[in-house]
């Protein structure tokens, strides 16, 4: 049975799919996007788990969302609207807190409070990641060139990228170098002396890989989540209206907007070969789809060795796709409240209810918890980023009630025995004892809880082996390896399939850049 | 140094004082005809703004004038000053309207409210006293200042309609844009119109200055499960931008104040042409240069531009850096410029967080102002002078479907 024919077949409806797809729309190209799930969003996705309390399911922050983005499908005016984040406070075992409040005045004299020596390395040290996030940062706009090729496109590439290399200072490039190797331990170790600061610091060199932060590469991924901080008024973690999924669903609307036609409910089973070129779908359902060009927006290994048979691609790149580490680390706890958490090392109502809330106290804590993870278990003392959306979004729960976000790593996607219910729940009560001990009330205030393992990420968004990021940030699997050495500019070794997900370059996050990019290149091999 | 010979020696406070002086945690105190009103609460504005645009924030604004008008002629006498019909405005109702001199150049801009028959209440930026009873010589009208009897507040954001329907007497539900109605807040007797300085859903709540705090309590605790924040005026300033609302002596000057004839403005040149009743009966102060400007065009226009972002990304790549937007509204003068003659100016511009757009509210020479027109407006990067290009636009920037629904 064949249903239609299209320009350009998009598969998976997160948000780079539906980025890609509106990009290829806005070139004038009839597109379909085709999601497996009922709601589009995939990892970025808002549900009503219990009835009036909205999840942020998976991912539940935002900052790296590209300004292009934002501007060329016209999001805000599609509905995205990102509200402040504008504080973090870790909660200490001592009955203390350390907060980094939204100025830099009351910041330094919090520090101050525990570490006058680090009151002030904390502003050199922030100067110093932003200049080399700077530096770093049109990479990330940057098709990644093939070092060994002679094209002329690669060259170019090449080019542009010494360009941006020579504009750094000597310091600058050292420090790069280093940061591209060090653990984030180490790196921190050099410029801090107290506990909470570096155990919440170190906390972002760590989110979705399954690394402790005494790893080396955890450096470059704490600098990578400090991109987002250098864009003047783009800057800084927000919160977007109706969680992430509010932001699917602007891209969605664009994406509608522009002539984009989004499938629901259809999951793809085979990408059709004919000719040794990528000319369409299968659907589970039995539909066929056809198009000239076929992009997969999920992860890589779905992309490649479930769509595909091996016998379409050659065997090094199978190879690569099958080393590809995927490894999914960390949860997520979601609450419903009746009440907001009392945090008895600051009592009441308050600020740190509108900003995040991280047990992190120190770095050696969540070296511990990666221990666990390391010899499958999930970490009995994880390491927790909560926020709660209703306190910062109203239309998140019901009035005078709360939604508590708890991202937890980690729970190794390969826990020894299986994921199985019993141990969802003892994850789910790790998790809450942990919050407890710092919140007392948080027990009596639940009024239900949604506990995700990777297990249940890989089920729930078809995301193999459950990685957020579709694959850890490793440097060994970014830019021009990311997913696999010589098919990182979102071509792939089939004629007509491309590749434009998190999995591809510059990797995972609510980015966006990997969809755009992608489509860029589709319309460039456009004949 | 207490007693009766200084308490004229400072500026007045509201009757909101002793709830908003506490929670006014920078002391950022600003001027507002002779009293001392809130400029942010929080350190930065950021959060006070993302109440007006999703949740709500509580803005004193007793300082506005107000004027009480009552008596058998009341309509006639502001049916001579304001340029709109006010045979047209139903009891309940309340017009935003300019007023003009005998040139058709605006004295002052505010609302006008029917509380019946014979009785309105109007609102002024500046006094107006004088004004009013020059024009009513002759008119059974009193005339009475009500503006240190009466406080205000104004309620302004997406759910301020649920939290007033949490504590007054009677629903909001069917109170419609721009109409008034008396209605009791926890007991207490104020008015409300569906009115405010802001684009958004929003209210504007009337009481007696001596019932003030109980007001002010009981919205704050009706308002606590919906995210309700005080605001000080340089958020609301920004989101009046994005709504394309215009303040006198920061985007227009009194006539009366201008020192030269180039620095009036007339209802059109303003944006206003829609307030402008020419088919009312009768005369108007302004009428007959109205109707010139109405016959040949005004010569300027108030439009909004919207800045490309990547021309802001040139100017300051040019040296160096990334964009640098300002926390607030920038109130001063930016020329603007179309192939490098001079066709305008800026008066207001402000980043705008909800439409991730620079816009500046312009006065643009005819037949620049078409929208659409591609200009250039001056931005200062590292100390040196530049022009970022963008796009001629109507306003509002920023229209929400749930403003007037």
């Amino acid at each position: 049975m064949s249903a239609g024919s299209y320009d350009a077949i998009v598969i998976g409806a997160g948000h780079n799919g539906l980025i890609a797809a509106a990009y290829l729309a806005r070139a004038g190209k009839k597109v379909v996007v085709l999601e497996r799930n009922d709601r589009v969003g995939g990892a970025t996705v808002t549900r009503e788990i219990f009835p009036g309390y909205r999840f942020t399911e998976f991912s539940y922050v935002v900052s790296l969302l590209r300004p292009d983005i934002i501007r060329d499908l016209e999001l805000p005016r599609h509905g995205l609207k990102i509200l402040p984040l504008p504080s973090t406070v870790t909660p200490m075992d001592n009955g203390d807190y350390l907060a980094a409040w939204d100025d830099h005045d009351l910041t330094r004299r919090e520090i101050y409070r525990h570490s006058p020596r680090d009151a002030e390395a904390v502003d050199e040290y922030s100067r110093v990641m932003a200049r080399a996030a700077k530096a770093i940062k049109p990479i990330l706009s940057v098709v990644p060139p093939d070092p060994s090729s002679m094209s002329w496109r690669d060259l170019a590439g090449l080019l542009k990228l010494g360009k941006i290399g020579a504009s750094m200072s000597e310091q600058e490039r050292y420090r790069i170098a280093k940061l591209m190797t060090q653990s984030a331990g180490d790196l921190l170790d050099e410029w801090f002396e107290f506990d909470p600061l570096k155990g919440t610091k170190s906390a972002s060199g760590i989110i979705g890989t399954f690394l402790g932060p005494r790893s080396p590469g955890t450096a470059y991924v704490l600098l990578h989540h400090y991109m987002g901080e250098i864009d003047g008024a783009f800057r800084a973690w927000g919160f977007a209206k109706n969680g992430t999924g509010g932001i699917a669903e602007a891209i969605a609307t664009s994406a509608r907007a522009l002539g984009v036609e989004v499938r629901l409910s259809a999951s793809v089973e085979k990408v059709i070969v004919q000719g040794g070129r990528a000319t369409g779908v299968a659907l589970a359902n039995g539909d066929e789809l056809r198009a000239k060009v076929v992009m997969s927006a999920v992860d890589p290994k779905r992309s490649f060795l479930q769509f595909l048979e091996p016998k379409h691609l050659p065997d090094d790149f199978v190879q690569a796709i099958r080393n590809f580490r995927v490894r999914g680390s960390s949860g997520k706890v979601n609450l419903a409240l009746s009440e907001l958490p009392q945090f008895t090392c600051l009592p009441g109502d308050g600020p740190l209810h509108r900003g995040a809330i991280s047990f992190s106290p120190s770095i050696d804590y969540i070296e511990r918890a990666y221990d666990d993870a390391k010899y499958g278990r999930f970490a009995q003392q994880p390491y927790i980023d909560s926020i709660i959306p209703s306190m910062i979004d109203r239309d998140m729960a019901p009035p005078g009630h709360h939604v508590m976000s708890c991202f937890v790593q980690y729970a190794p996607y390969d826990i020894e025995g299986g994921w199985d219910d019993a141990k969802r729940d003892a994850f789910g009560e790790a998790v809450i004892s942990t919050i407890e001990r710092h919140a007392p009330n948080i027990r009596r205030a639940i009024i239900g809880k949604q506990v995700i393992t990777p297990k249940d990420i890989e089920d729930i968004s078809g995301i193999t082996g459950g990685n957020i990021f579709h694959g850890e940030l490793l440097l060994h699997q970014l830019f021009f390896l990311r997913p696999a050495p010589q098919w990182a500019d979102f071509r792939t070794p089939l004629p007509g399939y491309y590749y434009g997900a998190s999995g591809a370059h510059p990797g995972g996050g609510i980015m966006g850049a990997n969809g755009q990019l992608a489509a860029l290149e589709v319309l460039k091999d456009w004949r | 140094m207490s007693g009766a010979p200084y308490s004229l020696y400072k500026l007045k406070r509201t009757p909101f004082h002793e709830r908003i002086a506490p929670l006014c945690l920078p002391q950022n105190w600003r001027r507002w005809s002779g009293y001392i009103t809130v400029g942010s609460y929080d350190l930065g504005i950021d959060r006070e703004y993302w109440a007006i645009r999703d949740a709500a924030a509580l803005i004193d604004v007793s300082p506005l004038m107000k004027y009480l008008l009552e008596g058998p002629d009341a309509a006639r006498l502001l049916d001579r000053i304001i340029t709109r019909d006010i045979r047209k405005l139903a009891i309940g109702q309340v017009y935003y309207t300019g007023w003009c001199d005998e040139e058709g150049k605006l004295l002052d801009d505010g609302t006008v409210t029917r509380l019946g028959e014979q009785s309105f209440r109007l609102t002024a930026a500046e006094p107006s006293l004088r004004w009013l009873s020059m024009n009513a010589v002759g008119m059974q009208v009193r005339v009475t200042e009500v503006t240190e009897q009466m406080a205000a507040l104004s309620l302004q954001g997406p759910k301020s309609r649920a939290i007033l329907n949490r504590c007054c007497e009677t629903s909001l539900d069917g109170l419609r844009f721009f109409r008034m109605a008396e209605n009791r807040l926890q007991g207490t007797p104020v008015s409300i119109s569906r009115t405010g300085y802001t684009g958004d859903l929003g209210f504007e709540i009337w009481m007696d200055a001596a019932d003030a705090l109980p007001v002010w309590d009981a919205l704050m605790a009706a308002g606590n499960d919906y995210g309700i924040t005080p605001c000080g005026i340089l958020a609301m300033d920004m989101a009046r931008v994005e709504a394309g609302l215009f303040m006198l002596d920061v985007d227009y000057t009194a006539a009366n104040h201008a020192w030269i004839a180039s620095q009036k403005s007339s209802p059109f040149e303003m944006g206003l042409g829609w307030t402008v009743a020419l088919d009312k009966p009768g005369y108007f102060v302004g009428r007959r240069a109205l109707e010139r400007e109405a016959r040949e065009g005004p010569a300027w226009k108030l439009v909004g531009i919207e800045v490309d972002w990547e021309g802001l990304e040139k100017v300051y790549g040019s040296v160096g850096l990334p964009p640098q937007i300002p926390g607030a509204a920038v109130r001063g003068s930016l020329p603007v410029m179309r192939e490098g003659k001079q066709v305008g100016y800026a008066s207001t511009s402000t980043w705008s967080p909800v439409l991730k757009k620079y816009i500046a509210l312009v006065h643009l020479e005819r037949p620049h102002y078409e929208p659409g027109t591609r200009v250039e407006i001056e931005i200062t990067a590292e100390h040196k002078r530049r022009y970022a290009p963008g796009t001629v636009v109507t306003l509002p920037f920023y229209d929400p479907p749930w403003k007037k629904k």
